[in-house]
């Protein structure tokens, strides 16, 4: 039933011109900034050779490409998740879903899986840039692997956080400007140059952005995988709950 | 053989906020009943439809599809319900094959009966020739025939429809009632609609719900009995006398409704037929001699109406 779910969410994203036009932007644009790095890389490149234990493409190529993918999805993410609920609601086509043999995790998840599954697609087609440097020379696959990894952990708690902020409103900007507004302040929460060491190291754990960022320093930490599973799971119950909910206050 | 009880609802309350929406609603609908909801608007009909179909909880009750507990295992409970909303759940960028496609899937159809259901629920509700349109691309009367073969896609025990009926053609209308006379049959429906014909067309059993709670519950034969058929209205091509149509054996009241135009009451037996022959030996010329088919409309309004200064609704 849940899959069910999620690929009637999938395709729905494609019968829209939004999820296209979302795909070939982005695209378009990290296209350009791969070129970019690859272009410094090669300025860079003959300084490099005779330093030891300097950094290698993977470092000056594919790291900072993954964070601005994780930075853009921020933008992109409530575009897409923002549908999904208010759509819904405005349509008043949740009732199909509600009065069929289905329970609300069902629904939570599976419209949660297909959003993921989109992202993970994005995902795909991004990666295929850095992976087209296979071609002329060789990557550190550890590191490629832990930031895609990190990536696909981060987009997960973008959808989570997108399914639930879009079950509250059933206005679809209102569910992308308040996912976003969520997104940006757990992006940049850590930025507080708060002076005191507990609150500061509190906010950088709460941040979405140091995690990844481990993750694409090739490290793979099981407390940066439990911060995203929970923020996931967090948002995915909130959701679950928020549904419940509803069917007592009308 | 006791017919068996599909639906059951005890003591059914919802509030919204401290408005009391339903008031300690109970039925029960068994097999083969053709149930029709009536009540003016905002009175609690479709909240009570949308409990039925576990699209709201109850703030106390209790309702049990063919004995499953709604509240306790939901998901068993809806497996048999089929519901058409006020406003038909449609996805206007999916094709009506599509979409019943997913409704079936949703409903656990078996993929290998799948195409089968939906291919049945296309025929019955005449949609062969538009399934591969997109629903947005569909007239309101198609549309609303979509929703209610979405609601009988796989082939529930209780089929619910809210007004199925509003924005189709007269031909439509026909054929939907004809389509739910044909489903009461084996199924119990419950029917929500405003037009008091529909119910006597289609329902053995009228439930009037004004403010929240049950005033009226009668089937459909007591209420023939009761009610319909104890007057008559009688129009001639020229002017009658009262006096004369009171004196025919069997009329206990008559009132002039125009000058060629009177309702005659009755208690017993039909007298038309003496009626009919009054006019004639008196040379009126009988234009329109028929059994007064008003009724329901006069219960309606007598129950809805009357009591403007009810108690209050409102939470303790």
């Amino acid at each position: 039933m849940l899959f069910t779910i999620a690929s009637r969410e999938l395709r729905n994203l494609f019968l829209s011109p939004l999820a296209w036009a979302i795909m070939a932007v982005l695209q378009l644009i990290l296209a350009y900034l791969f070129l970019t790095q690859v272009d410094t890389y090669m300025t860079l490149q003959p300084r490099l050779a005779g330093v030891e234990g300097a950094p290698g493409v993977t470092d000056i190529v594919v790291a900072p490409l993954l964070q601005t993918v994780g930075f853009l999805f921020m933008l992109i993410a409530p575009a897409i998740t923002m549908r999904v609920f208010s759509d819904e609601k405005r349509n008043r086509t949740l009732s199909l879903l509600l009065s069929a043999p289905v329970s609300m995790s069902d629904i939570v998840l599976g419209k949660f899986l297909g959003v993921t599954l989109f992202f993970l697609l994005l995902l795909i087609m991004l990666a295929a840039m850095p992976l087209s440097l296979y071609a002329g020379t060789s990557l550190d696959s550890g590191k490629l692997a832990a930031g895609l990894l990190g990536l696909a952990l981060l987009l997960s708690s973008f959808a989570a956080i997108g399914v639930f902020m879009s079950s509250l409103t059933e206005q679809p900007v209102v569910a992308a400007i308040s996912t976003f507004g969520l997104l940006l302040l757990l992006w940049i929460i850590d930025w507080s140059g708060n002076s005191k060491e507990q609150v500061a190291s509190l906010f950088a754990y709460l941040s979405l952005q140091t995690h990844l960022t481990s993750f694409l320093k090739g490290l793979f930490s099981t407390t940066d995988v439990a911060y995203y599973l929970l923020l996931t799971t967090l948002f995915l119950v909130l959701g679950i709950r928020r549904l419940d909910q509803q069917r007592l206050t009308g | 053989m006791d017919t068996k009880i599909l639906i059951g609802v005890e003591q059914l309350y919802r509030y919204y906020g401290h408005y009391l929406a339903v008031d300690g609603i109970g039925f029960e609908l068994a097999q083969g009943e053709v149930l029709g909801f009536l009540g003016p608007n905002g009175a609690g009909k479709s909240t009570t439809m949308q409990m039925i179909t576990g699209n709201l909880a109850p703030s106390a009750g209790r309702i049990a599809i063919k004995g499953i507990d709604l509240l306790d295992r939901p998901r068993q409970a809806k497996a048999e319900i089929g519901y058409l909303p006020e406003h038909p759940p449609l996805y206007p960028d999916l094709t009506v094959d599509e979409y019943l496609s997913y409704c079936a899937r949703l409903h656990r159809v078996s993929p290998a009966k799948r195409g089968q259901a939906v291919a049945r629920a296309l025929q019955r509700c005449g949609l062969g020739a538009v399934g591969k349109r997109l629903i947005g691309n569909l007239s309101k009367g198609f549309q609303q025939r979509v929703g209610i073969a979405q609601a009988i896609l796989h082939n529930p025990a209780v089929v619910i429809l809210d007004e199925p009926t509003v924005g189709l053609d007269p031909n439509q209308i026909r054929e939907i009632r004809a389509l739910i006379r044909e489903l009461g049959e084996t199924h119990g429906i419950i029917l929500s609609t405003h037009i008091l014909p529909e119910v006597q067309a289609t329902c053995s059993r009228v439930q009037i719900i004004h403010r929240g709670r049950l005033v009226f519950s009668e089937s459909m034969e007591t209420l023939r009995q009761r009610f319909i058929g104890k007057a008559l209205t009688v129009e001639t091509a020229r002017p009658l006398d009262i006096a004369v149509l009171q004196q025919i054996d069997g009329v206990t009241a008559a009132e002039l409704l125009g000058a060629n135009r009177a309702r005659l009451h009755f208690d017993a037996a039909n007298p038309a037929d003496r009626v009919a022959a009054c006019v004639a030996s008196q040379a009126w010329g009988l234009v329109e001699l028929a059994l007064d088919r008003q009724t329901l409309e006069q219960v309606f309004v007598e129950l809805t109406c009357s009591e403007e200064t009810g108690p209050t609704v409102e939470a303790a």
